[in-house]
């Protein structure tokens, strides 16, 4: 679980499948290039509004902009189905730990995009209330700049994270697992 | 400067004393003893003449870096619809321990704005029904908008920051 | 967290949010319920606090702008005219004409690009898709034309103290004539969906009754308050930025429900239309910002002719402008309400303390007033109905 470092045992990964490298020979191979492809055409994002970029947010999924158009714009309110977090703004240090609470409660595999110069930063809020980045509190897969960024840099965002997922990169969820696991195990 | 003597004036000095008035920029402000803010602010909403029927704002400034005495002031800002007409009270409230009687019986919008000066600056409203700390989280500890709070800035970790700075770990509970 | 505890022991305790879809933005609810009914609902807020009041001392008073913008997103212009008036207040400034009226207009541009995010938003949360992605069609309109004067969507920090940041560009006035021949069949549009239509009313009639003596002792203002049947709209009562001198009516619901409240900000939009066509109208030539050296930087082509413009300038940017010591309290009417700036001056180029009487925080006080007796369902009506937006309420 890597970044928060809360103490709590890793997840474990409930598809062998996992991003990463294929496991073995030509079949694994095709099965794991289908499975991201799969993934990749069906981000469910998680319906998580915060601040000023939420209404941007909304904004790439109505009318001029239709999200719907890159596959990812079936926003879920529940955690538990989706794979996409966009954090939409400036997280106060009272949202911390439920947004920390969210992200576990997402099933594997779950990405998450920085929406913003506050989630990415703080951005111009450098106090004592706001996290200064949301990447702090979980691991970011992608950052969107932008006070708030237009709906297209938003959709930007989302095309990028797709190419992540189609090239079998592993998440940043994933790369904190694997950065923990190395330290436990002394590399 | 030769202003007309505003009309709650001569109803509050026998109530409260000699009372303070200042004229500024259209703005009439009084200040009001603070063992005396319960009595002023029923006098204020109920007399006809006056008729402050709504608070529209309660906030207080810390004049840490002003140096003036007392250090705080909280500020109510009063509105009378009928007259459509504002008035500011100013109540000095000393450095140690401040308290201030509630004028939540006054005048109820007061709730939620006792309680954000309570939790902001540290000043208790004895009389409040549910003084608790509204905005920050409860286990919270200090005053932010107190003049001798820090900001808290941090420094944020970029690429061409990488190494100098160590990104603080957020704590969760 | 803080555990809640029952009043009673027959009934239960329900978190919603600070994560919801329905609630707009992060704010939580404790509700307890006697079955499917409220017994008691208490707002849990401060999920966005942004610090802006500590935020604002060590800002120079035009960095504070930007901070403006980004408290209300949904009103940014008028916030930014509400600290704008402020500030202008304690130098005791008046701002050109050309200014006044375009403030005005971005105001009331600005007003009706609030109330359709809340038709919209509303309208989604209880069921009817097509108005949100109409409303939201016809909000990139407004985002268009202000991209046009500020280059930004949303947080464009267009009106400073001192008068505007430029002269709106060529062909503004086009797109606003544009707008405002397309825009009264399109709020025509979102009432033939939502007017008559059997579930809304179902929703939203008799729902959240807010009596006229409850909203006032509360604090309430805005539109709840209007819908609630007081005829009170700081634009008439209290006018600021020449509004005296338009042509608009207070838009009055009796009903006090979630209906009413619908009805008022409907209405409303109608309104800004009018006082837009009037701005248009009489929008005169001249200047955007105040030629006092002290507040607004001197023209650029002044600096490579004059000293004194180029220390102006120099002071203004490294040290701010600096009004006078004292204290002043400036009130708007912000989409949701009275939108007041208290700003205490010592003298510096930095503000010494700024508070915001923020609209949302007043009125969503009165959600524990009025949730009580209602079914859960109901709450997204009510809650929606408030309109509060929390970058508003937490600050």
């Amino acid at each position: 679980m890597g970044v928060a470092g809360n103490g709590r045992p890793a997840q474990a990964v409930p598809l062998q499948l996992h991003q990463g490298a294929p496991r073995s020979g030509a079949l694994g191979l095709l099965l794991t290039k289908v499975a991201n492809w799969g993934r990749k055409s069906s981000l469910w994002p998680m319906t998580f509004g915060l601040a000023c970029c939420a209404i941007e947010m909304m904004a790439a999924s109505a009318s001029r902009y239709d999200l719907a158009r890159f596959g990812a714009e079936v926003f879920r309110a529940s955690p538990r189905q989706a794979d996409l977090m966009i954090v939409s703004g400036r997280v106060a240090r009272k949202m911390a730990p439920v947004l920390r609470q969210l992200y576990d409660q997402m099933p594997e595999p779950k990405w998450v995009i920085a929406m913003g110069d506050c989630a990415s930063c703080g951005g111009v809020f450098s106090n004592y209330t706001i996290v200064q980045g949301v990447d702090r509190i979980v691991p970011v897969d992608i950052y969107v700049p932008g006070c708030p960024p237009r709906p297209e840099a938003l959709i930007e965002a989302i095309v990028k994270l797709q190419e992540k997922i189609a090239r079998g990169e592993p998440s940043a969820a994933e790369q904190a697992r694997l950065a923990a696991a190395a330290v436990r195990a002394g590399v | 400067m030769a202003k007309s003597v505003h009309p709650a004036i001569p109803k509050l000095e026998p109530l409260v004393g000699p009372v303070a008035a200042t004229q500024a920029h259209g703005e009439t402000t009084i200040a009001v003893p603070a063992d005396r803010i319960r009595n002023a602010a029923l006098l204020l909403r109920d007399d006809s003449e006056l008729d402050y029927s709504q608070l529209a704002d309660l906030t207080a400034v810390d004049r840490l870096d002003l140096d003036e005495q007392p250090r705080f002031l909280i500020v109510y800002h009063l509105l009378s619809h009928r007259r459509r007409e504002r008035l500011r009270l100013h109540v000095p409230l000393p450095d140690d321990d401040p308290a201030i009687a509630s004028v939540v019986a006054v005048w109820p919008t007061a709730d939620w704005f006792e309680r954000e000066v309570y939790d902001l600056f540290g000043i208790r409203f004895v009389g409040h029904p549910n003084l608790r700390r509204i905005i920050l989280s409860d286990d919270w500890e200090g005053h932010p908008l107190r003049k001798d709070y820090p900001i808290g800035i941090e420094d944020v970790a970029f690429t061409h920051t990488v190494g100098r700075i160590q990104p603080q770990q957020v704590d969760l509970p | 967290m803080t555990l809640e505890r029952s009043t009673r022991d027959d009934t239960l305790i329900l978190n919603v949010g600070p994560q919801h879809p329905s609630t707009h933005g992060v704010l939580r609810i404790v509700l307890e319920l006697d079955g499917e009914t409220i017994v008691r609902a208490e707002p849990v807020i401060g999920y966005l606090h942004t610090g802006f009041e500590k935020e604002y001392e060590r800002r120079t008073y035009l960095q504070a702008v930007t901070l403006t913008d980004r408290m209300d997103y949904l009103s940014t212009l008028i916030n930014n005219l509400g600290y704008a008036l402020a500030v202008e207040k304690l130098f005791d400034l008046e701002v050109p004409p050309r200014a006044r009226v375009l403030r005005v207009l971005l105001a009331e541009l600005t007003r009706i690009n609030s109330h359709l995010v809340w038709l919209g938003t509303t309208a989604l949360e209880l069921g009817a898709m097509s108005v949100f992605l109409y409303c939201m069609r016809e909000r990139e309109l407004i985002m268009d034309l202000n991209e046009m004067i500020s280059g930004a969507r949303m947080m464009t920090s267009y009106i400073r103290p001192g008068g505007l940041t430029m002269d709106i560009p060529e062909g503004f006035i086009g797109k606003v004539e544009e707008f405002l021949r397309l825009m009264p069949c399109r709020i025509q549009e979102y009432e033939d969906l939502l007017r008559d239509n059997e579930l809304w009313i179902e929703r939203n009639r008799g729902i959240g009754v807010l009596p006229a003596e409850t909203a006032l002792a509360l604090g309430v203002t805005g539109p709840i308050l209007r819908a609630s049947g007081v005829a009170w709209d700081l634009r008439k009562a209290m006018p600021y930025s020449g509004y005296e001198e338009y042509d608009f009516d207070i838009c009055v619901q009796t009903d006090a429900d979630c209906y009413a409240r619908y009805r008022v900000r409907v209405d409303e939009m109608r309104e800004s239309l009018k006082i837009i066509r009037q701005a248009l109208d009489r929008l005169p030539d001249g200047p955007v910002v105040t030629d006092d050296r002290k507040v607004a930087p001197p023209p650029r082509h002044e600096l490579a002719l004059s000293m004194e413009a180029l220390i102006h300038h120099f002071k203004l940017f490294t040290e701010g402008m600096k009004p006078p010591a004292g204290e002043v309290y400036a009130a708007v009417e912000s989409p949701r309400g009275e939108l007041g700036f208290y700003v205490v001056s010592d003298g510096s180029g930095k503000p010494y303390r700024i508070h915001v009487r923020a609209p949302s925080f007043a009125n969503l006080q009165v959600l524990a007033a009025i949730a009580p007796g209602h079914l859960v369902a109901d709450l997204i009506a009510i809650t929606a109905s408030l309109d509060p937006v929390m970058g508003d309420v937490d600050r």
